[in-house]
């Protein structure tokens, strides 16, 4: 993917489980876009990534309360604020 | 019985014009003087919400997405029939899919007398996302706290009269699968039904941006000034603004203005008919 | 209409305030949604002060999706499920057998013959549609009363989307969705069900190479036609200590075969047919429940284990009358049932099968549970054979695996007969309650010819490989 290049920022693809992050912009366009925002992906809204698949993708991340599992292709789209890597207290 | 002024079919019946709405959208309004729609995220327990309201045993999963028909079942309260029509289960009703727009169009073009939003106590923040945009367009809706007992075993404590409050609309906790407040659902869903209960159900407030208030408002008042018995004139609004090719659709043949006047809606509702046969 | 004037003027405001407002109003809305309720939830929200030490939920999720154990307990669990199917339903099977085949229907033809039915009256209701209908109970039955509920307490545990989870990256790379895991193990349990299983899979695309797919998965149907196929031919082709281990992995053989062309089935359907843009992806992990056990019992019986019967029960009968019919109404001297099979026998040696296993794949479409008594009652009538069998268009199956074996070897059957049929079994058209189920659920012509005739001319060139290379290498 060349998007990771042309984003300079942190994205939710690079937290590891354990690691929150609060979300700065969505990159995706179209339905990928709207369904994102409305499982609660909105700029502002922390997210903590919680685990691996076994297989490495995707990444269940818990935001708004609910689990939501996405593929790197998608978590590399949604960049992070500027700050440092939060560790998630729970 | 009560009888409000406000409410266009408080004394619905087979022939009353609104309820030729829910015929149109497939709804037998026969035997029934009420009907009541069930909308809800998934795995918020919503069909174990109906199953305890109509003694059915629908199975539905842990899971998104399972209920692809619509579920329908009924109940008797008082002297009174109630019908219960399970809506698909979504997270938002901006019609980014056939799920969404199927529990979109039932509230919006269906116009039912009751719409209970089952919320998960668990997840209450992304519950409330859709439960917001359901109350953008009716007035008459329920929330119903379910899975209280898992918000318990998580530790955590709801204030549900808080939530009512700010929400603008009864709020009846409930544990579903023990058939705890389902009772009281039933009650509250009698009241809201019937008028005796008023819901003034909260908006999303305006935003920061000064030109989206004002496009909103101008749009808004456009809309009121042409369809003068719309009760969702600003939700009509603001998913113009957003550019839903159906809701311009519904404009353009005039089946929203139909429902201001309480006529037949037409091919919106025979999209629906078609989105519902490729569900 | 009076509304048109004022319909048009609100269309063009709407359009004008649209480009000033700019494409992030859609955003805006979202956000003031979320906003709204992050802070009515915050209010209503008591959380405990130090988060709680022990959290079940994600204890579980970490074990179930580890790297080290989230396979092996998937394996387990899968496992576990059908082998409780096969085993619990074995005893159960034999019972209704005994009851519906051997009780009920010499007791229907005795009553058939004190009422003085004609033979062919007698003939077409308790021998073609009285038998099918109770072969298939029979077999269908044990198997799915116990599969279901138990793979319903699995979904409403909230097991399940965690094995999609841990399975997607597999389904992601063949163009598929990780939730296609779900419908596919459904599919092992009965291709019907796991077709209406695909309801979760919320992209079109997705959710149609999930249901093209499901055909691979082996059903119920299939495992006794392996199970005895193997155990004759294959197993008797190696030394007898080693017949059991070989027969059970030439099974296993077959299921993981299927199971590796869903993936590549699925690979192939995302490049061509049903190339696109990828859908969007999103998979919710919900909060584990514990399961109702006794309302998962009930409603998993009567929402699949029911219906699904109900709907193979009334394929089977008309299948019934057709089988009988053929076998006895006879055209200048010979039954229907012997002209297809004379008609098939080249096309059939040309893929490694026979006249006989076409003709019964033709008439059995309802469902693969009567495939060999069909297969048996159409070798003793085609091959000639007298002693065995139950008379013309009766189904039956053999005491002992030996008879089955005398019989198909009078029919002129080879292991290259018996490994084909194996092969055509996992890849060939779902059965007709299936058809209808793919149709009712994509109400799509296109894509039900699509589902049914793929893994046909799959399993056609399949079965046409295996036997022009054993007979071009002098195996057989």
């Amino acid at each position: 993917m060349t998007h990771r290049t042309s984003l300079a920022a942190r994205t939710l693809a690079d937290l590891q489980p354990g690691q929150a992050g609060t979300i700065a912009a969505l990159h995706s366009t179209g339905p990928e876009r709207r369904r994102l925002m409305d499982l609660g992906m909105v700029p502002g809204t922390r997210v903590v990534a919680e685990m691996h698949s076994p297989l490495g993708d995707p990444v269940a991340y818990r935001v708004r309360g609910a689990l939501v599992a996405l593929r790197a292709q998608q978590a590399r789209l949604i960049t992070l604020a500027e700050s440092a890597t939060e560790v998630d207290p729970s | 019985m009560t009888v409000t002024d406000s409410l266009p079919h408080q004394s619905a019946c087979a022939t009353c014009p609104m309820n030729r709405h829910l015929e149109r959208l497939g709804v037998n309004m026969e035997d029934w003087d009420y009907v009541v729609a069930l909308a809800g995220n998934p795995n918020t327990g919503k069909s174990t919400v109906f199953n305890a309201l109509t003694g059915l045993r629908q199975h539905t999963g842990n899971w998104p997405g399972k209920t692809v028909a619509r579920a329908e079942g009924g109940f008797i309260y008082g002297d009174k029939r109630y019908k219960l029509v399970d809506l698909p289960g979504t997270y938002s009703l901006l019609a980014a899919s056939v799920d969404e727009e199927i529990a979109r169009d039932f509230i919006l073009f269906g116009q039912p007398d009751v719409t209970v939003v089952v919320v998960d106590a668990t997840r209450l923040e992304r519950n409330l996302n859709l439960a917001l945009q359901v109350l953008e367009i009716t007035d008459k809706a329920v929330i119903c706290l379910n899975l209280m007992d898992e918000a318990k075993r998580h530790g955590l404590t709801i204030d549900d009269r808080r939530l009512a409050r700010d929400l603008g609309v009864p709020v009846i906790s409930t544990v579903a699968r023990r058939g705890e407040g389902i009772r009281e659902l039933i009650a509250m869903v009698h009241d809201v039904a019937t008028g005796e209960v008023k819901p003034r159900p909260h908006r999303i407030p305006a935003t920061q941006d000064d030109a989206l208030n004002r496009a909103v408002e101008r749009l808004t008042g456009q809309i009121q000034a042409a369809f003068p018995g719309l009760p969702n004139a600003r939700w009509v609004a603001l998913r113009l603004l957003d550019g839903d090719a159906q809701i311009e659709r519904a404009i353009r043949d005039g089946s929203l203005g139909d429902l201001s006047r309480g006529d037949e809606p037409q091919s919106v509702v025979d999209r629906l008919m078609v989105a519902e046969v490729h569900a | 209409m009076s509304a048109q004037p004022a319909a048009a003027d609100i269309l063009k405001t709407a359009g004008n305030l649209r480009r000033e407002v700019g494409d992030g109003f859609h955003d805006h809305l979202v956000e003031a949604l979320y906003t709204d309720a992050a802070q009515i939830a915050d209010r209503a929200v008591a959380r405990p002060d130090a988060p709680p030490r022990f959290d079940l939920d994600r204890a579980i999720d970490r074990l179930v999706t580890s790297r080290t154990w989230g396979f092996p307990i998937m394996v387990l669990l899968l496992t576990g499920v059908f082998w409780l199917t096969i085993q619990g339903a074995n005893v159960p099977s034999q019972m209704l057998a005994t009851l519906l085949l051997d009780t009920v229907h010499p007791a229907l033809k005795d009553l058939g013959a004190a009422l003085g039915f004609p033979w062919w009256l007698s003939g077409v209701l308790f021998d073609g549609a009285y038998l099918a209908m109770a072969w298939v109970v029979s077999v269908m039955l044990p198997p799915m009363a116990i599969f279901f509920p138990v793979f319903t307490l699995l979904e409403d545990f909230g097991y399940l989307p965690r094995v999609a989870f841990n399975l997607d990256r597999l389904f992601s790379r063949a163009g598929a969705h990780g939730k296609q895991a779900l419908s596919m193990t459904m599919g092992f349990g009965c291709n019907a069900a796991g077709v209406v299983a695909t309801r979760v899979i919320d992209s079109p695309r997705e959710r149609l190479i999930a249901i093209i797919t499901n055909n691979f998965a082996v059903c119920n149907g299939r495992w006794p036609t392996l199970i005895m196929v193997s155990t004759i031919f294959i197993g008797s082709a190696v030394p007898a200590a080693l017949a059991g281990l070989v027969s059970a992995l030439a099974v296993v053989g077959i299921a993981v075969l299927g199971v590796l062309l869903t993936f590549a089935v699925s690979w192939f359907l995302s490049r061509t047919m049903l190339k696109g843009e990828a859908s969007v992806f999103s998979l919710e992990l919900p909060p584990y429940r514990p399961p109702r056990i006794l309302q998962t019992l009930y409603t998993s019986l009567i929402d699949r284990t029911i219906i699904v019967l109900w709907r193979a029960v009334t394929m089977s009968v008309p299948a019934g009358i057709v089988i009988w019919l053929i076998s006895n109404v006879t055209l200048g001297g010979q039954s229907i049932a012997e002209h297809l099979v004379t008609g098939l026998d080249g096309v059939g040696w040309l893929l490694g099968l026979n006249g006989v296993i076409l003709v019964a794949y033709i008439v059995a479409i309802p469902a693969n549970e009567i495939i060999i008594p069909t297969v048996l009652m159409l070798t003793v009538l085609a091959a000639g054979l007298t002693g065995v069998g139950e008379g013309a268009g009766v189904m039956f199956e053999a005491e002992s695996n030996t008879t089955i074996r005398d019989i198909l070897n009078a029919g002129g059957w080879t292991t290259l007969t018996a490994v084909n049929l194996m092969l055509f079994s996992l890849i060939h058209n779902p059965c007709s309650t299936t058809i209808l189920t793919i149709y009712n659920e994509t109400k799509s012509k296109k894509w039900t010819a699509v589902a049914t005739l793929l893994p046909l001319l799959l399993g056609f060139a399949v079965t046409l490989t295996t036997a022009t290379l054993a007979r071009a290498l002098g195996l057989v």
